[in-house]
Parts: C-alpha cells; structure tokens; sequence
C-alpha cells in the first residue's frame, strides 16, 4: 500500500534514553492480538506508560507535559527482540514519524521503513548531544531533511546515511510491493527452475 | 578464465536466490519456504485483500496456530475473545488463499519452528522466512532463515521474494570439549553474554569448530535459535551427516533415490577454502560453564557460579543507566551472587528449548525426585508430535510423578500472550530466549537458563549449579 510521503520535518522530540529498547516494550504481547494496523498507539510502550490499575505513570517522558512532538530520541539498539511490527506500527500510530538512536535492530528498521517511519541513525556523539538539549530545553527545534540527509538540532548537525532505494521509497510514499510486483515473469521462472 | 572466488555458505545459498539485482535496488531474494502463524500474519493477508491478489505459490506456504494458544483444553473453542478472533481470522484467510494449515487439534501443530524441522520442510540450502524473529532456528539445517515483519509476509506471500539488502557475514567458532552439565543453551547464552545483545547486529552468523560439529540437529536448533538475540539476522551450521539422517524419512523430506540425490546437492554446501568473514570470533569451550541471565536482556548473562557485575565494572559509562534499571525491575543488587536464590515458577518450553531431547533432559534428572513446594512446573512441547512422543515414551509419567504439569503445544509463557503468565513479581527460571521487561507477563521477572539447569530449578526451588546434580 502506498504510504504518507516523507520529505522534511520541522517538530520537537520526546527523549528516552534507555538502551536496549525492545520490541516487548513498545508493545507488549498481550496488545498484540488485533487484526489490523490501526490502534496500535494507545499502547505504546504500555508497561512503562501505565501502573497495574491503568493509571499514567506521571514520571514516563510520554506522561510528562514538556515533551511532545513528532520524534522519538532514544538509547543504542533500540527495537531489539521480536519481529512485531506492531512496534513500528504503535510509534507511528502514536505520532512520531522518526527516531533517532545511534543503533537500531535489524528487523526494526526494516519494519519501520515499510511504514512510512524514518529511523536515522546518528553517532553516539551526536545522540548524546541531542538528548541533554532535547532534555535541558525541552523546545529545542529538531529538523529533519531527508533529502539531504541532515539532521538539524537546535545550532548543531550532523549527516546521516540512509540507503538510496529506501530513501526514494519514503520520500515517494512507495512500498517493496509495488517494485516486486514488476518482476512477476522472472520470478515465475525461477520458481518453476527450482521447484 | 578468471578463478571463481572461493564463496561461504552463506554467500553460496544468498547468491543462488536472487532473482534480481539491480543497481539502487537492494537484492528480490526468492523464498523457497514461507512459515505463517496467527499474529503477524492478518494484516499480510488484508494487504492481498486490498490489492485483489492470490498466494504466489501456496505449495511453498506453510501455517500453524502457536503464539496466541491456550496450552490448556486446546479442544474447547479458545475462551479469550481476541485470541479466538485471531486464530479464527487465520483459518479463515488460510482456507480462501489454499494455505495448508496446521490448527489446533491437528497432529502438525505446533510451533512454527518446531514443526518446520519435524515435518522436513526444513531443509539445507533453502531460503525460509517467517513473521517471526526466532526463524533463525531453522539455520541449524544449513539454510538461511531469518524472521522479518508483517510487510514482507505480505510481500512474500505476494511475490514469494523479498526485498533484502546481503547482511555482512561473522563466523563463530567453538573447539574444545564441554564440561559436565554444560549443554547447547549455554554455549549460546555464553557468546551472548560475551558480544551483547547488539554484537552482531548486521550479520548473518555461521557457527563452526568441534563443539557445534559434535551437537544434534536439536541441540544444534537451540544455538541457531538464539542468534537474533545478539543482533543476528540468523546462524547457519554447515549440513553433515548428523543434518541428513535428522531429515531422512521425514513427511516431507525428498524421499529414496530422490533424497539421495538432494544430499549429494547438499554435500556441496560447505565454506570453500579461501572465503573470508566480515568478522571472526573463536571461543573455547572449556571456558562455558552452565549459564544464567540476571538482566533484563539475554546479553545480561553469566556463570552460574558467577556474581553479577557492580556498576564501576561495566565496560562503558553509557550502560549503566539501563544496567541499574535492569537491576531494579529484577530485584537484585550488583555485585551478587545468584546461587541460591528463592524461584516461584519454571516454564520448561519456546522453540528454543521444547523438543523432545529437551525433555528426556528433564526426565531424566527430575525421575525418582519431586519439585520443591515453592515452585510451580509448567512443561510446554513444542509441538503435537513432541507431546505424542513424551507420552509413547513414559515422559508424562515422570512429570506427574514428580509435580510438573504437562501442557499442550504452544509458545505459552515464552511471551506471554496467552494465559500463561508469570505474575508480577515472580521469579521464572525459563528455558526460552527473552529475559526483556514483562515478557512472560507484566512485571514478571525471568531467568534464562538450559533445561538441564531449570530441571534443577525446579527440585531446589532455587537458583542452582546443575553440576551439583550430574
């Protein structure tokens, strides 16, 4: 399916430095259980968000009034673990549109690029710099070109890299699908060759 | 002409599937085996839905029922209503696109990568994804197999290729004979604990070296299983004997002269003299010792015999905000000892740790002895035939006997989706892969271990060095 078209982005950002971030915990099993995409959100990251009787944890960034915006900065290695989409579909369905770690798990980007959620990964310098403005000044205007690859963050920048085919892919709202769906003959060839 | 450049397994296998290469484009890699199941997979089949096509090639898909299973009365339509729509929305999209399923009740069913390798889907040389990361598993034939999200089951369903750029590629070698007590699930937990959760983050792994020769294909299962938890797209094992009599006879194994014919094709799918790795590592396994985790991530592991690290012992400064957190959700100081220490619950299962050799392990040291009263002793196999087996032969019996309950084939209280939860609070000694927050349900708090060492869990009631036992 086509997807929301991504070009640049002028917002602030939520920070959660946490390392090791898994898929577990920006969406928990138990969520897991609908048959479509849509929802997902009201659950993220549930079990650090919620107390056992529902309330708001009111120390939990995504609880805390100062922050807000359409990016996510989190600590190295973030969405290891489970496959789920879920996870991507619950940041996106939540409102972010990109996040920012200095490493993230396979799957997760993959997953996140299939659906419209750009994940930019930055040096540990650069992370570290990002969260304690982010963090000290809770305003701090974050843009994001994917065009030119830059990310901007309040006076400082840094470039990040992001693959060429994926990156027409967000910025055209494209999906593998589409792509793949071209190449039916030579596949039916190959799969009739190795059957 | 130019000598033909001496290629890994992984190279060899990855190069003879790609259907196309195109400049800009990452490589459209032809899927030989495609497994489903009910969690990642509706949304896949409403996108085919949406779009008016069919299955490419439902020969080459493969369901079951397991994330999201009662493990209790499975013959009773499932009582959770969600967990009920979902493996209903499964038969339902199974039965309009032609796909084989393996539901509850089935003699098949089970955990999609118990069941892949039992019924000899699963096979050297292949390409196998499935919605979930722990596909890795199937690695163990000398394949490649990874788990990928709910848009590539799409597009593998659409297409029967996916999208994918070559992961960078680490060989992992372990020589050396294994101490007493010391089993598969350690050799594992003890690379994770050496490289992290992160450390091969970008590579498809290859195991080697006489200690991973020397496994059966089921132990050889529980290694390759575990890769994703250190990065991994997935780990292969060169196929030998030990991989060609597993699949001799098999359902769905090529059979007679044909199979004789696949294992001479197989044969060939060794490393060549001369191929390189992006990345080398050796360990000797003299150095493993039975393992447990104390943290909140499988790197998070140690000897048994082994205190957890202090904050000042941590390699880098950056960790210890997540180390000291990790520590508070589970309760445990830094810098202590965990031998000893008081369990609530042992879950013996997950398509790490449920097939059969997994739970002759148990039996064979629970016989004769009972679970400490503390403790609660779920035993979940992994599949249909696994639970069949343990009762032909007499498993059922020792469990019972010695106050472990028998359930039925499910991925259970690996996750926590269905109604096998450990409760907030509670230690669990888990033979499963994941450690992370509120994973075997919320607030629970999860020791890994190998079933030898959950065995031993269970009879103390507490935190114990399996060698004390063999």
């Amino acid at each position: 399916m086509s997807k929301d078209k991504f070009t640049t982005l002028k917002t602030t950002a939520v920070p959660l430095p946490n390392e090791n971030i898994d898929t577990d915990q920006i969406i928990p099993a138990r969520f897991l259980k609908a048959t479509t995409r849509e929802g997902f959100g009201d659950n993220l990251f549930r079990d650090w968000r919620y107390d056992a009787e529902n309330k708001p944890v009111p120390e939990f960034v995504l609880n805390d009034a100062r922050y807000s915006g359409k990016i996510l900065v989190a600590g190295k290695n973030f969405g290891c673990g489970s496959s789920r989409e879920h996870a991507a579909w619950a940041i996106y369905d939540y409102g972010f549109r990109v996040v920012v770690s200095s490493f993230f798990a396979d799957i997760f980007k993959n997953n996140a690029l299939n659906n419209g959620l750009l994940p930019i990964v930055v040096s540990d310098q650069f992370l570290k710099q990002v969260l304690q403005a982010v963090e000290e000044k809770p305003s701090t205007e974050i843009v994001v070109d994917l065009e030119n690859q830059i990310l901007q963050v309040g006076a400082v920048k840094e470039s990040f890299e992001i693959n060429k085919y994926k990156k027409t892919c967000m910025i055209n709202g494209y999906d593998d699908i589409d792509y793949l769906l071209s190449l039916n003959k030579e596949i039916r060839e190959f799969d009739v060759a190795n059957t | 002409m130019s000598q033909l450049k001496p290629k890994t397994i992984f190279e060899k296998i990855w190069d003879s599937h790609v259907v196309k290469r195109a400049e800009g484009y990452p490589d459209a890699l032809f899927i030989d085996r495609h497994f489903i199941h009910e969690v990642t997979s509706p949304q896949a089949f409403d996108g085919l839905k949406k779009r008016g096509i069919q299955v490419f090639n439902t020969s080459r898909t493969t369901a079951t029922a397991d994330h999201n299973v009662p493990t209790k009365d499975q013959h009773l339509p499932i009582k959770e209503a969600l967990s009920r729509h979902q493996v209903e929305t499964l038969r339902k999209n199974c039965k309009e696109f032609g796909v084989e399923l393996y539901d509850l009740g089935h003699a098949y069913q089970g955990i999609v990568h118990i069941i892949g390798p039992e019924l000899g889907l699963t096979q050297p040389g292949m390409t196998i994804v499935c919605g979930d990361s722990h596909t890795s598993t199937h690695g163990a034939f000398g394949n490649i197999a990874f788990g990928i999200g709910t848009s590539e089951v799409e597009q593998v369903l659409a297409t029967q290729c996916i999208l994918q750029h070559k992961p960078k590629t680490m060989k992992i070698e372990i020589n050396g004979k294994l101490g007493k007590g010391v089993v598969s699930k350690d050799i594992i937990l003890y690379i994770i604990s050496k490289i992290s959760a992160s450390g091969a983050t970008g590579f498809f792994v290859e195991y080697a070296g006489d200690a991973i020769t020397g496994l059966s294909m089921e132990a050889r299962m529980t290694i390759c299983n575990m890769s994703i938890e250190m990065g991994a797209r997935g780990g292969l094992i060169a196929p030998d004997e030990t991989t060609f009599n597993y699949i001799r006879g098999r359902k769905f194994a090529p059979q007679g002269e044909a199979f004789d014919r696949k294992v001479e094709e197989w044969k060939k799918l060794t490393t060549d003299e001369g191929a390189s790795y992006d990345s080398v590592l050796k360990f000797d396994a003299a150095d493993i010792a039975p393992m447990i985790t104390y943290g909140t991530n499988p790197g998070m592991g140690m000897k048994v015999t082994d205190r957890i690290p202090t904050v000042a012992e941590l390699k880098e400064i950056s960790e210890q905000h997540s180390f000291t957190k990790s520590l508070e959700y589970m309760g445990l100081e830094p810098g202590s000892s965990l031998l000893g220490k008081a369990i609530d619950y042992v879950f013996i299962g997950s398509c790490t740790n449920a097939r059969i050799e997994d739970l002759r392990l148990v039996a064979d040291m629970v016989k004769g002895k009972t679970k400490a009263s503390n403790v609660e002793v779920w035993v979940v196999p992994g599949s249909k035939q696994v639970e069949d087996q343990a009762r032909r032969e007499g498993l059922d019996k020792i469990f019972e006997a010695a106050g472990f309950e028998l359930r039925s084939p499910g991925c259970s209280a690996c996750l926590g989706m269905n109604e096998d939860k450990v409760p907030a609070g509670k230690y669990c000694i888990s033979t499963s892969n994941r450690n992370f927050e509120g994973r075997q349900g919320p607030k629970s708090r999860t020791f890994l271990a190998s079933p030898l060492s959950a065995a031993a869990a269970a009879i103390t009631g507490r935190v114990t060095d399996v060698r004390e036992f063999v």
